[in-house]
């Protein structure tokens, strides 16, 4: 009967022994990453099944997977034990990483299994972040692969500084010490630059268990460790407890006017009763209260731990900041360079708005500067405008405000970054931070005497930037011209900013690639805030196809200040009129990149004026547009004067 | 001072940092509260986590109506000890329609009362975050799941797509209707649970330890007959055994195993020895292959 189970055999007091013994076991996270089909899952099926951590309905269950998917014969297929997805299953490919947990007398493991394939290098990144260790397949009978390098690479990037050289498939090169010796020359030659602390060399056969958890007699020329022999013993401690205190405000915990806690997770360091902290970005400094945790009170708490902090005084401290020791602080700057993996499909544009988060800040940044991408085979530095998916490259990043953190180097957890799209939310990169850079440092706000309220009451107007985005031809101009005309005949301080003529002048260095569409508009974006700042009401007509930029845009403008104007102009109607004959040319192929024909323009969703086109006169447009701006001022001075009371 | 954490602190620690990392972060969080061993210890854990405050979200528990009656009592007693607010919400278009695990088999039944009831549990209030108990040792298709793992406006897992999730730095921001599932237990094994209850004294259902209990053999497994709702089949009969449950969910659905371990203690050195899985005593994940994965994408937990 499958239902029953062995009578308990152990004493109680022999559980607690046990349980002490159990928990001074240290833990290792390792990945297991290299090409497809170099034998990752398999070899991960193969440590399961050989430490006894698979149970009798799991393996009956492989049995019967192995005759349907199986691509090993009449063998079991350790790969089907990890790849749990359907898709994975029926393709016969790992998709996403798989953890799996298991134990030897010795240690605890977490292993991460990662997909081989280019396409799913993000999952490799995810398994690979929050390891140690990575296991390095390599099929003995290929060799040193394009994605052995970029998976070294990124495992390197991310910090990990021991890896195990697998050469798997030895059975199939006859045992041969001459093909192993080879490669793992080839890969020491590589990887010399990356850094790696331990680089552990073994030959294998993941299917057959040579040297997996026992030295094979098969390859009597090999004398090291069986691979589990050394994840038992490989020391990997990077010591965090002896970094200087970091602790990044997760949540601050206010149950009642009394109580203020600040509750996070100790990156590094130590901290105790009494300490001295500083408020990273404030530079603020307080002392250590209380370290309250359930169950009482903490003398002293280590990395690692997720306590609560109570400060001595009421200083001002809030989630994203960081609490540090005195003595060693990290650098709080809006500029600095980082290492970026990218992950998504849409490429990373130098200029273009993402979200950066770090454990616990979020802030807007932009990218701008793409300083080189690696070429993952030989390392090369190569000029890039912009990073596709799976590539590495340094950037310099500018966030809206300033940041904590340390480089990535000296600390893994205040140095990293993630980076998000502003609309689909998706996480598209990774960052590791190099240094902060020194015009960040140097450069401070010079505070002004008369304001941008100052200047604009002078004018007897609020300022407004009206943000014209449509195809090209579709009116944009037209109708902008004669707006400005019925503002001046008003008495109204007007400028108007033509993506045509601003072409000429200050961005006439860009082309019209996605990344230089990027910058155009953040250019045209900030001109348009400083003359706002100066009173003025800014009428900028750009097509400004991307609705990321035009968020950007809004963005950096004062609430209620951004008016977004939709000129709705059918691409036929838009072909049809092509005023200066692009359109008949881009159709044709002369021109690229051309908005509407090979490039796209996304239409805004809210815009604050919808302007359709067809049938209504360029006049009665501007007219409706003149008429909305002096609602709005109304409006405006209503709230001014108290709601109007 | 010591400055190795223990296995289990490391663990305690990293579920903690997820439940701050939730609160923090989303405007109407819950925790789904399913009444087993790993929703106790979830439970434990949040106390932890915000204590001296209480859990600022509150306990759902979608009850299918064929629950061990023990699991009832110890919920309303958990929550009235504990003072936590708890939600219970029952599909009543699957009682209307008299949906049971009998008539209607593992799949319909886990589907309308427990699938469909959850989701529609989370359009009625609202949350944007609820927190689950599941492992990523107890079924490959968790395995493969991350700890913030992304659900669209239909409450859908898409497997094949999932965010990136690097270090311990998650990505939150969803749009709305759009909701994240988050797990703070990924990372513990069913050993660790048992092991973390006993270091914990954390209370449990009584039905985990060994008694006598009135039992069916039915389709390789033993079935506790909990109440007169259950259907003899010809030539069952209820007999009494030494039994507990090392896995709880439907009473109809869910097999017990022959043991005479009655402390925790006991439960520990069982598990030390175990050589079957803890799903093994779950029927609705024998139905087909995959069908774990295939629930989730539907919006199970």
């Amino acid at each position: 009967m499958r239902h029953i189970m062995a009578k308990s055999l152990a004493p109680t007091d022999g559980i607690r022994d046990y349980m002490a013994a159990q928990e001074k076991k240290s833990l290792l996270r390792f990945l297991t990453c290299g090409s497809v089909d170099d034998g990752k899952s398999t070899l991960i099926g193969r440590l399961l099944s050989d430490t006894k951590q698979i149970f009798e309905d799991q393996l009956a269950a492989l049995e019967k997977d192995s005759r349907k998917h199986g691509t090993t014969g009449d063998d079991i297929d350790f790969a089907l034990l990890v790849d749990g997805l359907e898709a994975e299953r029926e393709q016969g490919i790992t998709i996403d990483v798989a953890y799996r947990f298991f134990a030897t007398p010795k240690r605890k493991f977490i292993v991460a299994d990662t997909p081989g394939h280019e396409q799913y290098t993000r999952n490799m990144a995810t398994g690979a972040s929050t390891a140690d260790l990575a296991i390095v397949l390599i099929d003995a009978r290929q060799g040193v692969l394009r994605q052995t390098r970029r998976h070294s690479i990124i495992a390197s990037l991310l910090g990990i500084r021991h890896i195990v050289l697998a050469v798997n498939k030895i059975d199939l090169v006859g045992f041969d010490k001459a093909v192993f010796d080879q490669i793992v020359a080839d890969y020491a030659e590589f990887a010399q630059n990356l850094g790696f602390v331990s680089v552990a060399p073994i030959p294998m056969s993941a299917r057959f268990g040579d040297n997996v958890t026992s030295r094979s007699e098969r390859t009597p020329w090999y004398s090291g460790p069986s691979l589990i022999e050394h994840l038992e013993t490989v020391s990997v401690d990077e010591a965090a407890a002896e970094l200087p205190f970091r602790f990044p405000v997760q949540y601050v915990n206010r149950p009642n006017l009394d109580f203020r806690g600040f509750a996070g997770t100790i990156a590094s360091g130590t901290v105790a009763q009494g300490d001295e902290v500083v408020v990273a970005k404030s530079g603020k400094a307080s002392r250590v209260k209380r370290i309250v945790a359930h169950g009482g009170d903490l003398k002293e708490a280590v990395a690692g731990q997720a306590i609560t902090l109570v400060l001595d005084d009421e200083v001002e401290v809030s989630r994203g900041n960081l609490l540090v020791s005195p003595a060693a602080r990290p650098q709080v700057a809006d500029q600095f360079a980082a290492n970026i993996v990218w992950f998504d499909e849409q490429a990373l544009l130098p200029g273009r708005s993402y979200i950066l988060r770090t454990e616990t800040d979020q802030v807007s940044a932009t990218v701008t500067e793409l300083k080189y991408r690696v070429n993952v085979n030989d390392f090369a530095h190569e000029a890039a405008k912009s990073l596709d998916m799976n590539e590495v490259g340094v950037c310099n990043l500018s966030t809206r405000a300033p940041i904590a953190f340390d480089p990535f180097a000296e600390n893994r957890t205040t140095g990293a970054f993630i980076l998000i799209d502003r609309i689909t939310n998706a996480t598209v990169g990774a960052g590791m931070i190099l240094h902060s850079l020194r015009r960040a440092e140097n450069i401070h706000w010079q505070s002004l005497d008369v304001g941008k309220r100052g200047r604009s009451d002078l004018k007897n107007q609020r300022p407004a930037v009206f943000w014209f985005t449509g195809l090209s031809g579709s009116g944009k101009s037209t109708i902008a011209n004669l707006f400005e005309k019925k503002l001046f005949a008003s008495g109204r301080h007007t400028y108007i900013l033509d993506g045509d003529n601003v072409r000429h002048g200050l961005n006439r260095d860009l082309g019209f690639t996605d990344a230089d569409r990027v910058e155009n508009i953040r250019r045209v974006a900030e001109v348009a805030k400083l003359m706002a700042d100066a009173g003025l009401i800014v009428i900028v007509s750009f097509i400004s196809p991307f609705a990321a930029e035009r968020r950007v845009a809004r963005e950096l403008m004062a609430e209620g200040e951004f008016v977004e104007v939709f000129v709705d102009t059918p691409f036929e109607e838009c072909a049809r009129r092509d005023p200066k004959g692009l359109y008949a040319r881009a159709l044709s192929g002369e021109i690229k990149n051309f908005t509407g024909v090979d490039s796209p323009y996304e239409a805004p969703e809210h815009p604050e004026i919808h302007l359709e086109t067809l049938g209504r006169s360029p006049e009665e447009m501007a007219e409706a547009l003149e008429h909305w701006l002096t609602e709005r001022d109304i409006a405006e001075e209503q709230y001014d004067n108290g709601g109007g009371i | 001072m010591n400055i190795a954490l223990t296995h289990l602190q490391r663990l305690e620690a990293e579920s903690i940092h997820i439940f701050r990392e939730v609160a923090a972060s989303f405007s109407k969080p819950v925790m789904l509260y399913s009444v087993g061993k790993d929703s106790s210890v979830l439970m434990h854990l949040a106390m932890k986590a915000f204590y001296p405050a209480k859990p600022p979200f509150p306990f759902l528990h979608v009850d299918t109506t064929w629950k061990f009656r023990e699991m009832i009592t110890f919920r309303d007693q958990m929550a009235q000890k504990l003072g936590f607010d708890l939600l219970v919400h029952v599909n009543e278009d699957g009682v209307r329609d008299g949906i049971n695990p009998f008539d209607h088999g593992s799949n319909t039944h886990t589907h309308v009362m427990k699938t469909v009831g959850l989701r529609q549990a989370l359009d009625k209030y609202g949350f944007d975050a609820a927190f689950g108990g599941a492992r990523r040792d107890e079924e490959k298709s968790r395995a493969k799941e991350r700890i913030f793992s992304f659900r669209n406006a239909q409450h859908s897992w898409d497997p094949k797509n999932q965010r990136p999730e690097m270090w311990k730095i998650f990505n939150t921001r969803i749009a709305p209707g759009e909701s994240i599932r988050v797990f703070p237990l990924s990372n513990w094994t069913e050993l660790d649970i048992w092991q973390y209850i006993l270091q914990e004294n954390i209370p449990i259902v009584p039905l985990y330890f060994a008694k006598e209990r009135p039992v069916v053999e039915r389709d390789g497994m033993l079935i506790m007959k909990d109440d007169d709702r259950m259907q003899l089949r010809p030539g069952e009969t209820v007999e009494s055994r030494l039994v507990r449950f090392r896995t709880l969910g439907c009473y109809p659905l869910t097999g017990a195993i022959e043991s005479d371990a009655d402390t925790l203690e006991a439960i520990v050195g069982e598990m030390l020895t175990a050589r079957t899985s803890e799903r093994q005593g779950r029927l609705i994940d024998r139905d087909e292959a995959g069908s774990m994965e295939k629930k989730k994408r539907e919006g199970y937990f």
